[in-house]
């Protein structure tokens, strides 16, 4: 009997059907749960219907995982907006308030790792445009330090981002209402968007978020303080949860200086339209053409 | 003869002229006397929901002890309120009653004698800050929570932040630095 050789295509052939029947059978083997959220859909393509679905199953999930209701909004941009930041140089000085109510207010982990979406810059006075030289483990008794200004950073929701030009999976995307979001369901943690970022304006879930029970944020948004999953990204979303239903975002309410501003970019009537038109205003690496919204200014 | 001609005609067009220029007038001027009762008037009365004054607590109402005091209006070293030390403006120009009334100890009271309550101390303030006051009625100088959309929002006082008697902010403790990368607490 002649030995039989196996054609290329008979080789193609079968790897490719075995290749279909264990894909099949894993998803078909696994949990509801897990067979569900394999194949959730893109959160920009879903129907409202599949959007219900999916936040009940998370609602679900963050129930049996952190033993607390949570209530996650979908809510969409309102019409005529484009969300605009004010940051005023004069009067920061440097307390950290607004990191910590950011922590609290959208879920960071505390600690392995550590989270936190506003790191607060102390530079020498009078060397505004040497980031290098800039700070942010300063840990004087008191602040304001003699000879010093302090500068926070966090995502400046870029008109043009180049976080989201890189994202292989389109994991994450501008909102009508110029808000830079992050779909965690979806990000595969490449982390190409926190290279592109010139701002470091995102940061990485290395494990799941350690969160204390009794200071859960349970009123979430689906793109913004949801509770993260190990290796995602995420990122300041001006408190998309709060924003979207006409309140401050969190450190803008923390301020004790009251050094933040916050509003509609395409409202006159608006503060952040005020404080462009009447003070010096200027954004962070304007060179780069990613035409932040996110404005640092001088009131004094 | 030419000239003759030309005379009639040229009168012709400067009365014309006359009764044109004339006529363009009388529509300025109601135009602008209609357009002028149209402005809406100034916002100068617009309400400011403010948070309340930062008061010591059981201090207010003043009256409460002032009443039947007979008002003192000389300045001199307290007896009472020791502990308000006066660090605003040159010791010449300010004292209590520079901004506290002497006959109603429960208001403030402006330059020009107007009374005001002490939600409404911004204005007391705005007299000589001018520029922080119209920044604060823009919402740029000191702060606002709550709804900038679709519900209440408060403003703070500028004596929320600042105390009347000594305004200069003073020091804070900053909250503690992030976990540098090899921290312990910062691993996996």
């Amino acid at each position: 009997m002649a030995h039989k050789h196996m054609t290329r295509r008979e080789f193609l052939r079968l790897v490719t059907v075995a290749g279909v029947t264990g894909a099949a059978f894993s998803v078909a083997s696994c949990d509801k749960r897990t067979r569900e959220e394999f194949l959730q859909k893109h959160f920009l393509e879903m129907t409202d219907e599949q959007k219900k679905s999916v936040i009940a199953r998370l609602e679900d999930q963050y129930l049996k995982k952190y033993r607390k209701k949570f209530t996650i909004s979908t809510q969409g941009a309102q019409p005529n907006t484009l969300w605009g930041y004010g940051l005023d140089l004069s009067r920061c000085i440097g307390c950290r308030r607004c990191v910590y109510a950011c922590v609290k207010e959208n879920n960071l982990s505390r600690h392995n790792p550590q989270t936190q979406w506003i790191r607060v810059l102390r530079l020498k006075k009078g060397n505004l445009i040497n980031l290098e030289e800039a700070e942010h483990y300063y840990d004087p008794p008191e602040v304001p330090e003699e000879g010093h200004f302090y500068m926070p950073v966090q995502c400046q929701h870029c008109e043009n981002p180049p976080c989201v030009k890189v994202c292989p999976v389109h994991a994450t995307w501008k909102e009508p209402d110029g808000l830079v979001v992050v779909d965690y369901n979806w990000c595969i943690g490449c982390r190409y968007c926190m290279a592109a970022c010139p701002y470091r304006g995102r940061t990485f879930n290395w494990a799941e978020p350690k969160l204390p029970q009794d200071e859960l944020n349970t009123s979430v948004h689906y793109l913004g303080n949801r509770p993260r999953y190990r290796n995602v990204v995420d990122k300041c979303t001006f408190c998309i949860q709060r924003v979207r239903s006409g309140r401050y975002p969190a450190c803008v309410e923390a301020c004790p200086t009251g050094t933040r501003k916050f509003g509609n970019l395409l409202d006159p009537e608006s503060e952040i339209r005020y404080l462009i038109e009447h003070k010096r205003v200027f954004r962070m690496k304007e060179d780069l053409n990613t035409e932040p919204k996110f404005y640092y200014f001088f009131a004094e | 003869m030419r000239k003759t001609d030309i005379a009639p005609i040229s009168g012709y067009y400067c009365s014309r002229a006359l009764l044109l220029l004339a006529a363009a007038m009388v529509i300025l001027m109601v135009a602008t006397s209609g357009s002028a009762g149209t402005t809406p008037a100034p916002k100068g009365t617009a309400e400011f929901p403010v948070e309340r004054p930062p008061f010591t607590p059981g201090i207010f109402p003043c009256s409460a002890c002032h009443e039947g005091m007979e008002p003192d209006i000389k300045k001199r070293e307290l007896s009472e309120h020791t502990q308000v030390k006066l660090h605003h403006a040159p010791e010449i120009l300010t004292w209590c009653l520079s901004c506290h009334d002497a006959k109603n100890r429960d208001k403030l009271h402006l330059v020009n004698g107007d009374l005001i309550d002490f939600t409404e101390s911004y204005r007391l303030c705005g007299q000589c800050h001018g520029t922080n006051y119209r920044d604060w009625k823009a919402g740029v100088h000191g702060k606002r929570v709550g709804y900038f959309a679709g519900g209440q929002r408060t403003y703070f006082l500028c004596v929320n932040c600042h105390n009347p008697h000594d305004p200069k902010f003073k020091p804070l403790k900053p909250e503690p630095p992030p976990f540098k990368p090899l921290d312990k607490r910062n691993g996996p």
